[in-house]
């Protein structure tokens, strides 16, 4: 069944490259969808156990980030057949191909135990996303589409290096390299320390360009600003996340050897801080609400790592804000791309009054904002709560001011823009655009947003025992 | 046979000072082309002889050494580019930087705690070297097609690093890498033909449209 | 003793020879007839039966110049050993005398063009002082390098330590040094691609047009020195780029012999089918040489 989940999107980007018709192709996405998210529903409830080889194993942690790309992937494709029917003027067959390869690969990363393979799936996603940013084909988009690219691929070619040196250090150890997390995990006391401290360095630089941890998030608002809004959705709540789970299984490694653990955790707290500086910093007055989307998630992998590198309480909220963050963006990408095609334009001085042009897109867009600000009784509200609590606990008071103070920056920045651009009064010289709200490019991230109200209000019973169970991997006692 | 493999080592290095030092852009092609079959021969000669070992040969020579070589190349016929003008650093400045690389990369390889039957192969510091001259490479040149090349050179200092674990290295994941390379390019050439066609040119530092006001 | 006549008479009689040779191949090459082998030496009789003329406006160091100059390639004709056999004089450390002398006969060359007070003169010693500038620093790391394979700080033994059992140990960085010693060889030399010792045009000469003013005998001596000064250094790398040693004395000297004539008809070649390099490239080939070499060196020290 695991396989499944590995080849079927393969399927369907092979039936949507033969499908000759732009009209009948984007019907694949939500079919596939669909299928995977039932496989994703029956897996997590009792999932196959390792493969003899211990290669394939969809672990807790796996479960919480599959679950996350099967949902939000689900949702992108139902939006995917609304937006499309705008864009019939433009070819979507590399877009449709795109979309399912890579979630192809999302699917690998989250079951692949082998360090080697998981370095394999993480690329396919970096390449496979490349062609979706340039959908919209213009100058501004290639050039998006070039630093993506080679940004991406410098930082997973560092992420390798770092793979090597893991495997160098264990070869040093015992003459038997090796990149699989069981052996590596039992070993992991006895590895050469010198090699497995280049490793972690090289490793957190490599997945944290992936993840777009400042100072290495160079390329993310570029992208995220240009790439249509399901492609960007997918970017800020998949890829991400697959970036993040990567670097919980540095973490997870780390924390068995006993030593490095500390020194992994400082720099993932000092980056997260770092990125959350750095967001809340250019938030302020941005004028291109996509671009402050963009903001906005690096100031959310900077809450990822900060999580991480707390540890103790705060991976529960690390793990749950992983989830979160994932629908949340989901819901203001789908929204805000709405709102870009109604207004052809992504500058809060056209953009004014979405409320009245776009009801239900403004709404939500409006809605999405207070959730990811983390008020309540959004689910965001209630994994940066776990996290900042556990920072005072643990007696971390300095980075508990500064996370609270970060997110406050951040709240009156991203409020500045996205107040006026919700309610005011639409621009009077504005064209009127053939573009409404409708039932396919409303409702996705309108289900997304009830999902994500139901997870801060009632978490369900199976969810909170699966985060346990992620966060006991990470070496937390129940 | 790690006798030839230094000698082949050394050509490697030397390919990235000939790569630093030159402006035609079809001459640095081959050169990372050579450098690609010098990969593929390699771990045929520290390794004992097996068929994981002979399909692995086969596989880089192919991917490193005739593929990516002629993605480029179609790249370059297609964009219409001669020849690299005016990188951001000059030549001779340049070479001079990746001579003081390789030589760091020699002083940082001595500090490595290698394992004893690696200590007197030369592959760390050339890995070393060719990693850091791939960032020169990439740092310092205008063209998008030299960036490529630079990466390129990157990636193979990255592998060359990877031969000493080559038997552990599982051929799947060995491949699957390459492939990803190979796919990489080729995006990245077709990007290459999109900027030229958008922009009349590749030069990168024209790509300043997206920054914050 | 013996060696040391042989050494003397070979090294002060056969240089204008490998002059005479690379004319010829490079006559040959063109589809002439060329000049004969040993036309060098007629110019220099002829030369030396002149009469000199000195500008009024020059002074002593113009006149001391060649003198000076050849004097001290004469000295490191008998620091170098040839056809394997150790150099009439020889002691610790003697390589840094050795390159020091070209510098100082550098240094006299120049500052008797800058003596004229010509303005193509002195042009041509500006560029003669940049390029020596790269080029020494090749010629140095060579000789550190082979001093450490040889473990000793004489010419004599590090030139001679090169065996085939050396170039087997560490072939690459041997490669590396030939390859830097032959651009060193070309460039000291003023040779094509570095220079064109036949050019009539001024503005693009380097070496030859430092030595326009001289006349009768002490442009003799110039000529006799750079013949010297290529014979030196192509001794150099004929030491290290053939290292066969028969162990008879005899065959010793014609192995020599035969392969510094080889070497004169390579130089030829390579004059023959390259133009000569655009200024501003120069300098880029001899970092790239001195690149080279540091590196050899390199991989030695490790």
């Amino acid at each position: 069944m695991l396989h499944a989940l590995v080849l079927l999107p393969l399927l369907g980007a092979l039936s949507a490259w033969i499908i000759p018709d732009n009209r009948l192709r984007p019907i694949v996405l939500p079919v596939v969808a669909t299928i995977h998210g039932i496989l994703t529903a029956l897996l997590l409830g009792n999932a196959p156990l390792p493969s003899p080889d211990g290669w394939i194993w969809l672990d807790p942690l796996g479960k919480i980030v599959l679950l996350c790309i099967s949902m939000l992937f689900a949702v992108c494709a139902f939006y995917a057949v609304g937006y499309l029917s705008y864009r019939q003027e433009r070819s979507n067959r590399v877009l449709c191909v795109g979309l399912l390869v890579c979630l192809s690969a999302m699917s690998m990363v989250t079951m692949t135990q082998h360090l080697g393979l998981l370095w394999v799936a993480v690329e396919t996603t970096t390449v496979s996303m490349a062609p979706l940013i340039y959908f919209n084909r213009n100058a501004r988009s290639i050039e998006a589409t070039w630093k993506y690219l080679l940004l991406c691929s410098v930082g997973i070619g560092l992420a390798l290096l770092g793979l090597l040196f893991l495997a160098y250090s264990t070869y040093v150890a015992d003459h038997h390299a090796t990149l699989l997390l069981g052996p590596l995990m039992a070993s992991a006391r006895d590895l050469n320390p010198a090699w497995l401290h280049a490793a972690t360095i090289f490793l957190l630089v490599g997945y944290g360009t992936k993840m777009g941890l400042a100072p290495l998030h160079a390329w993310k608002p570029d992208a995220y600003g240009e790439a249509p809004g399901l492609v960007g959705a997918l970017l800020a709540g998949g890829l991400v996340n697959c970036a993040f789970l990567s670097i919980l299984r540095v973490y997870q490694i780390c924390l068995a050897s006993g030593t490095e653990i500390r020194f992994f955790q400082q720099g993932l707290l000092v980056m997260g801080l770092i990125s959350m500086a750095f967001a809340a910093v250019f938030m302020a007055r941005q004028a291109d609400f996509k671009r402050m989307l963009a903001y906005s998630s690096v100031e959310h992998v900077g809450i990822l790592a900060i999580g991480l590198g707390l540890g103790k309480g705060a991976l529960y909220g690390a793990l749950f804000h992983m989830l979160n963050n994932g629908l949340t963006k989901g819901v203001l990408f789908l929204s805000s791309g709405n709102i870009h095609r109604s207004y052809s334009n992504k500058t809060t001085g056209v953009v004014r009054g979405a409320l009245t042009r776009l009801p239900w897109s403004g709404g939500i867009f409006l809605a999405g904002f207070i959730a990811i600000t983390g008020s309540p009784p959004f689910s965001p509200f209630i994994s940066e709560f776990t996290i900042v609590s556990s920072a005072f606990i643990e007696g971390r008071y300095l980075v508990g001011a500064l996370f609270l103070l970060f997110l406050v920056i951040v709240f009156i920045g991203m409020a500045l823009t996205v107040l006026p651009m919700v309610m005011g009064t639409p621009p009077a010289d504005i064209e009127p655009s053939d573009y409404e709200d409708r039932l396919l490019t409303v409702g996705p991230p309108l289900f997304m947003l009830m999902v994500i109200l139901m997870f801060g209000i009632w978490p369900p019973v199976f969810l909170v025992s699966l985060l346990k169970d992620g966060a006991a991997m990470l070496g937390v006692q129940p | 046979m790690n006798l030839f493999a230094d000698q082949l080592l050394v050509l490697v290095m030397l390919i990235n000072l000939v790569m630093l030092g030159t402006s035609r852009l079809i001459f640095s092609i081959r050169a990372v082309a050579v450098q690609g079959v010098i990969l593929g021969i390699l771990p045929g000669l520290i390794h004992p002889f097996s068929t994981h070992l002979a399909t692995i040969t086969a596989v880089i020579i192919l991917a490193k050494g005739v593929a990516i070589p002629y993605l480029i190349n179609e790249a370059v016929r297609k964009a219409h580019i001669r020849r690299e003008v005016e990188p951001f650093i000059g030549y001779v400045p340049t070479l001079l930087l990746g001579a003081v690389f390789t030589a760091l990369s020699f002083v940082f390889a001595e500090q490595l705690p290698l394992a004893p039957e690696h200590k007197d192969l030369l592959f760390v510091p050339a890995s070393i070297a060719t990693l850091l001259t791939g960032f020169l490479l990439l740092t310092t040149r205008r063209k998008a097609i030299s960036q490529v090349i630079g990466y390129l050179v990157m990636e193979n200092g990255i592998f060359l690093f990877g031969l000493l674990l080559s038997e552990a290295m599982p051929f799947m994941v060995e491949a699957g890498a390459l492939l990803d390379l190979l796919v990489g390019i080729f995006v990245m050439g077709i990007v290459i033909n999109q900027i030229s066609r958008e922009f009349s040119s590749i030069d990168t530092s024209r790509l300043s449209a997206l920054k914050e006001e | 003793m013996t060696d040391i006549i042989i050494h003397c008479a070979v090294a002060l009689l056969f240089p204008p020879l490998l002059l005479g040779v690379i004319g010829k191949t490079k006559a040959v090459f063109a589809g002439r007839v060329g000049a004969p082998y040993f036309q060098p030496y007629y110019d220099l009789i002829k030369l030396f039966r002149k009469g000199s003329v000195f500008s009024d406006t020059t002074t002593w160091v113009f006149r001391a110049g060649p003198v000076v100059t050849l004097s001290a390639i004469l000295i490191a004709v008998l620091l170098i050993p040839l056809g394997r056999h150790a150099a009439p004089l020889s002691f610790s450390g003697d390589l840094v005398l050795f390159t020091y002398l070209f510098g100082l006969s550098r240094f006299f060359t120049t500052i008797a063009a800058l003596d004229t007070g010509s303005s193509f003169e002195g042009m041509g010693a500006a560029r003669e002082v940049t390029f020596s500038c790269l080029a020494e620093p090749t010629l140095f790391f060579a000789l550190i390098t082979l001093a450490r394979l040889s473990k000793s700080l004489s010419l004599s033994t590090i030139l001679t330590h090169a065996t085939s059992a050396t170039w087997f140990a560490s072939g690459a960085s041997m490669l590396l040094l030939v390859a830097a010693l032959f651009i060193t060889l070309l460039a000291e030399n003023s040779r094509i691609p570095f220079d064109d010792p036949n050019t009539h045009l001024e503005l693009t000469m380097i070496h030859e047009v430092m030595v326009l003013d001289h006349s009768g005998p002490a442009f003799g001596m110039i000529l006799y020195g750079a013949a010297l000064k290529l014979f030196v250094l192509g001794a150099v790398f004929i030491n290290v780029a053939l290292p066969v040693s028969t162990g008879i004395a005899l065959a010793d000297w014609v192995i020599f012999i035969a392969g510094m004539l080889v070497l004169a008809v390579v130089i030829g070649t390579v004059e023959s089918v390259m133009a000569r390099l655009r200024m501003v490239r120069i300098p880029q080939l001899l970092v790239g040489a001195t690149i080279l070499s540091a590196f050899a060196m390199m991989l030695v020290l490790r």
